[in-house]
């Protein structure tokens, strides 16, 4: 995947989020010298690589009362893991969903979900989802729920030399 | 908890979605709720200043910008839990820390330049604590959409 100097600019630009205007992308592509159609083409392609997933809002799920998380982690059949993966990904309280290396022996797990809800109850109420789903190919399952965030930090784009 | 009415909802919901690459990408979402434009970025604003949104904006892929990312974690004795989490958190590549219920008790994100960095951070801490770090690096990323229901 190849970004060139103005797709950097661009996503400097944006890291804070998009101005809340009618016309958001005609506003960046001012700030950065450029006209809004090669803005909405550059942003069309960096979509298309997978550099930007979408331009949406970033809930905060303690504030919608999503309380409780838990890492959900799955001992799954390599052979059908893409194909339940992809379905336990599609779930609407799943985010992150990830296919990650055993540690055997201590770590038999290849697959983590992280699971929101309310409450714990709700929690364990749609992991059950996930168990269903999961039918045969379940070998075994555990969830680890935070019990305190020891650092958060943003990710931050490194500027690169040049 | 917040106290949002059912236009904030929907709008919550909604702006989860990818928003056109229009001229006017608000318009079309400003319609199906009642509202105009400004009514509603008046409320992506107060939703933004009040917390419930964090951002609003493109979601960038961090590896595909540049740079490695590995979840570790480790089984940290309890009386030395609070040593071995300075020894950690000092690094400048831990991007975030969880202590967590289970023998694997901390779970940290290493952001690095390269994928050799993310090795020589994790070797370093092992030599530092004295304890091994594991490394689970995403293999395959089953993404649909991160949202939640407002």
């Amino acid at each position: 995947m190849s970004i060139d100097a103005t797709d950097r600019a661009i996503i400097e630009a944006l890291q804070t989020g998009l101005p809340l205007v009618p016309a958001p992308y005609a506003v960046v592509a001012e700030n950065l010298g450029l006209n809004e159609a090669e803005l909405t083409a550059r942003l069309a392609a960096m979509k298309d690589s997978g550099v930007i997933r979408r331009i949406a809002a970033a809930p905060n799920h303690y504030k919608l009362g999503m309380t409780a998380n838990g890492m959900t982690v799955w001992d799954v059949d390599d052979a059908v893991l893409a194909q339940v993966g992809a379905k336990i990904g599609a779930l609407p309280f799943v985010t992150h969903c990830y296919e990650r290396p055993r540690a055997l022996p201590d770590w038999p797990y290849n697959l983590f979900a992280m699971v929101h809800g309310s409450s714990r109850d709700e929690v364990e109420e749609k992991r059950q989802q996930i168990v269903t789903l999961l039918g045969d190919a379940l070998r075994a399952s555990d969830t680890l729920y935070s019990t305190r965030i020891l650092k958060k930090t943003g990710l931050r784009l490194r500027k690169k030399g040049g | 908890m917040t106290t949002l009415d059912d236009i904030d909802r929907a709008l919550v919901n909604a702006l989860q979605d990818d928003l056109p690459l229009d001229h006017r990408p608000f318009a079309p979402l400003a319609e199906k709720l009642g509202l105009t434009e400004e009514a509603l970025l008046d409320r992506v604003k107060a939703l933004r200043e009040s917390g419930v949104l964090t951002r609003f904006g493109p979601f960038f892929d961090a590896a595909a910008i540049g740079g490695a990312f590995c979840l570790c974690a480790m089984n940290v004795p309890a009386d030395r839990f609070d040593a071995v989490n300075d020894m950690v958190n000092a690094h400048p590549e831990v991007a975030h820390n969880y202590e967590r219920d289970h023998k694997l008790n901390m779970w940290f994100v290493l952001a690095c330049e390269t994928a050799d960095s993310i090795h020589d951070i994790a070797d370093r801490i092992e030599d530092e604590t004295g304890l091994p770090v594991l490394r689970f690096p995403k293999l395959q990323e089953f993404y649909i959409g991160f949202r939640v229901a407002a």
